[in-house]
């Protein structure tokens, strides 16, 4: 068995050779990222099995140490996160064969999706604040020009605004960094909070990464950018940006908060509850009004992103853990039902030529596995036992609950139904009788089934959770407590 | 008032003029310009904090900070650059539309 530091390694260089090598070899580019992929995962999977047994694992690159090597840090939270992106961006390697079929699609996409994949698998796996900056770039800009990728105004608009909006938010956060650095001597994350006290400094530099995080997170109201960027590109890439993109800069914001941020933190907290609650709502909402269906699976991201930022108002220890774990087990699940619904969405475009809700043909007739898909990963982003979006949610509202904040649980509650609402009105709207657009295409089997498969996974993950809220709490990443152990008694300590 | 100071005021100030230029011009090349200003004035904030103490010899980290930092603000300026002329060619002017409203 090798070395879990040799497989953290691993789990950055893999897919970066991945990335030299489709690019220099583009005519084998497919066959070449199927491989990264095969190999990738089992590295990915190897390094999540044993890291129970292992522990938290510390490695310096090049046995160089703080201030000058590079760290990486690869705890519980990291390996779920790369489990999270292996899975997903294998679901869409393997539909991405298919939808590139053709040989005028840009053989660029191989390359480029490898390059952001190896920039999420690093920003995972960073230990301190200056690696994030320079691979929350690269994830950027592969972002950036993989929205392009689709061509046409709306695409090239969209990602242009991406662009600037992606500039901004690394601009602003690096100047967070220059601050913390002048303020700490260090870039090191867990030197960072032993050494950070509430000073003015700290707090500027600190209220500017937050802003640059909220901004790259698309939480409300600086979600303007996400629907166009999400909605524009093709299918495949919508599925890794809401999955994945986004919840790089959240990751971010997390361990700054759990790591860094000193006493006082609890209004800024408050805050970023009450927007994610407010992301909810509006988002949902928005996503009710659109006209077609892409549009509305881009603003259900916005509104499923609010969930994320809840636990940012729970005080006590125990219970923001055990809000953390439903957090991070939301992201798991939302990443592969989005995927799917993304997917789901480019095959009825491929069929029907549109997307428009109101004129859907009967595709439902036509592409079962495809509806069928849609449907399933609903169940999950509405939160419906027993989907994994359930527990996660049912994580949360049980944590919401025993902090006596209950807002938080109401607007958990009705941000279900206001999924339920533009699920249904997607799925039952399918079935109605339409005139054909046009004449309709063949949707490859194999795009029908990765996007059943991937919305049944989303479905299983209720099921099959226990290993993997396992894996979160390796290295206690959220402080307090492992999972379920004492987070029992602490809750009926505070339960009247 | 001493040099760091100085440097990282300027360096601020760049900033927020910077800032500034992004949110009032719309022309996409002088907001791939108020970025760039905007970087600079975070590269001068780095340099100018890098001496951390009064008399000690500045700090090896901040230069190598600002240096990864021009090389990935470079980047990013080509794809900018690259990514306007396109949306230009598309759609004939070099700006992005006015948002729809929600």
């Amino acid at each position: 068995m090798p070395q879990q530091s040799t497989l953290v390694v691993a789990a950055v260089l893999l897919p970066l050779s991945g990335v030299l090598l489709c690019f220099l070899f583009s005519a084998f580019a497919r066959g070449l990222f199927l491989i990264t992929v095969a190999l990738t995962s089992t590295v990915v999977l190897s390094l999540a099995l044993n890291l129970p047994d292992s522990g938290a694992v510390r490695h310096l690159v090049g046995g160089w140490g703080a201030p000058l090597g590079i760290e990486l840090y690869a705890d519980g939270l990291a390996v779920f996160l790369l489990l999270t992106t292996t899975l997903t961006i294998a679901a869409v390697a393997i539909y991405g064969v298919r939808y590139f079929e053709s040989p005028t699609q840009p053989a660029t996409f191989w390359p480029l999706l490898c390059f952001l994949w190896t920039a999420l698998n690093a920003l995972f796996l960073s230990g301190d604040i200056f690696n994030l900056y320079i691979t929350l770039e690269l994830m950027g800009l592969s972002a950036v020009a993989l929205v392009a990728l689709a061509g046409g105004e709306t695409a090239l608009t969209g990602a242009m605004r991406y662009l600037l909006v992606t500039f901004l938010g690394s601009l602003s956060y690096l100047l967070g960094v220059a601050l913390l650095y002048h303020a700490a001597g260090t870039l090191d994350i867990q030197l960072l909070g032993e050494r950070l006290g509430p000073d003015t400094t700290t707090w500027i530099a600190l209220c500017l990464i937050t802003g640059a995080m909220v901004l790259k997170s698309a939480l409300f109201p600086l979600h303007f950018w996400l629907p166009p960027a999400h909605s524009s590109a093709p299918a495949p890439v919508s599925a890794v940006l809401s999955g994945l993109v986004v919840i790089a800069s959240f990751y971010i914001l997390l361990r700054l908060w759990l790591e860094v941020m000193p006493e006082g933190k609890a209004p800024l907290g408050q805050l970023l509850a009450v927007l994610g609650a407010i992301a909810i709502v509006w988002g949902s909402l928005i996503a009710l009004r659109q006209p077609q269906v892409k549009l509305l699976v881009a603003y259900s991201t916005v509104a499923q992103l609010g969930y994320l930022f809840l636990p940012f108002a729970i005080r006590n220890t125990e219970l923001a853990a055990a809000a953390w774990r439903g957090a991070l087990y939301l992201v798991l699940c939302h990443a592969l039902a989005k995927a799917a619904m993304f997917m789901a969405v480019g095959n009825v475009l491929r069929f029907g030529g549109h997307d428009n809700i109101d004129d859907q043909d009967h595709s439902v007739q036509r592409l079962p596995a495809t509806l069928a898909a849609f449907g399933l990963a609903g169940v999950t982003i509405i939160g419906l036992p027993p989907s994994g979006g359930f527990l996660a949610k049912w994580m949360l509202l049980e944590a919401s609950v025993g902090a006596r904040q209950w807002w938080l649980a109401f607007v958990i509650l009705g941000g279900g139904l206001l999924a339920a609402a533009y699920i249904f009105r997607v799925v039952g709207l399918a079935f109605t009788e339409g005139s054909l657009a046009r004449e309709p295409r063949i949707v490859p089997r194999p795009m029908e089934w990765i996007c059943l498969g991937l919305a049944f996974a989303s479905l299983v993950l209720g099921i099959a959770a226990v290993p993997l809220l396992e894996l979160l709490d390796v290295g206690l990443p959220f402080g307090g407590a492992p999972n379920g152990v004492l987070e029992d008694e602490s809750l009926s300590g505070v339960s009247p | 008032m001493n040099n760091a100071l100085v440097f990282s005021l300027a360096g601020v100030g760049l900033f927020i003029i910077g800032l500034h230029g992004l949110a009032v011009y719309s022309h996409l090349l002088r907001k791939v310009l108020a970025l760039n200003i905007m970087g600079s004035g975070v590269f001068l904030v780095i340099a100018g904090l890098a001496r951390r103490l009064p008399d000690a010899e500045p700090d090896a980290v901040p230069d190598a900070l600002v240096i990864t930092g021009i090389v990935v603000a470079v980047a990013a300026t080509a794809l900018a650059l690259a990514l306007m002329l396109k949306v230009r060619a598309d759609a004939g002017i070099p700006e992005l539309p006015e948002r729809e409203r929600e």
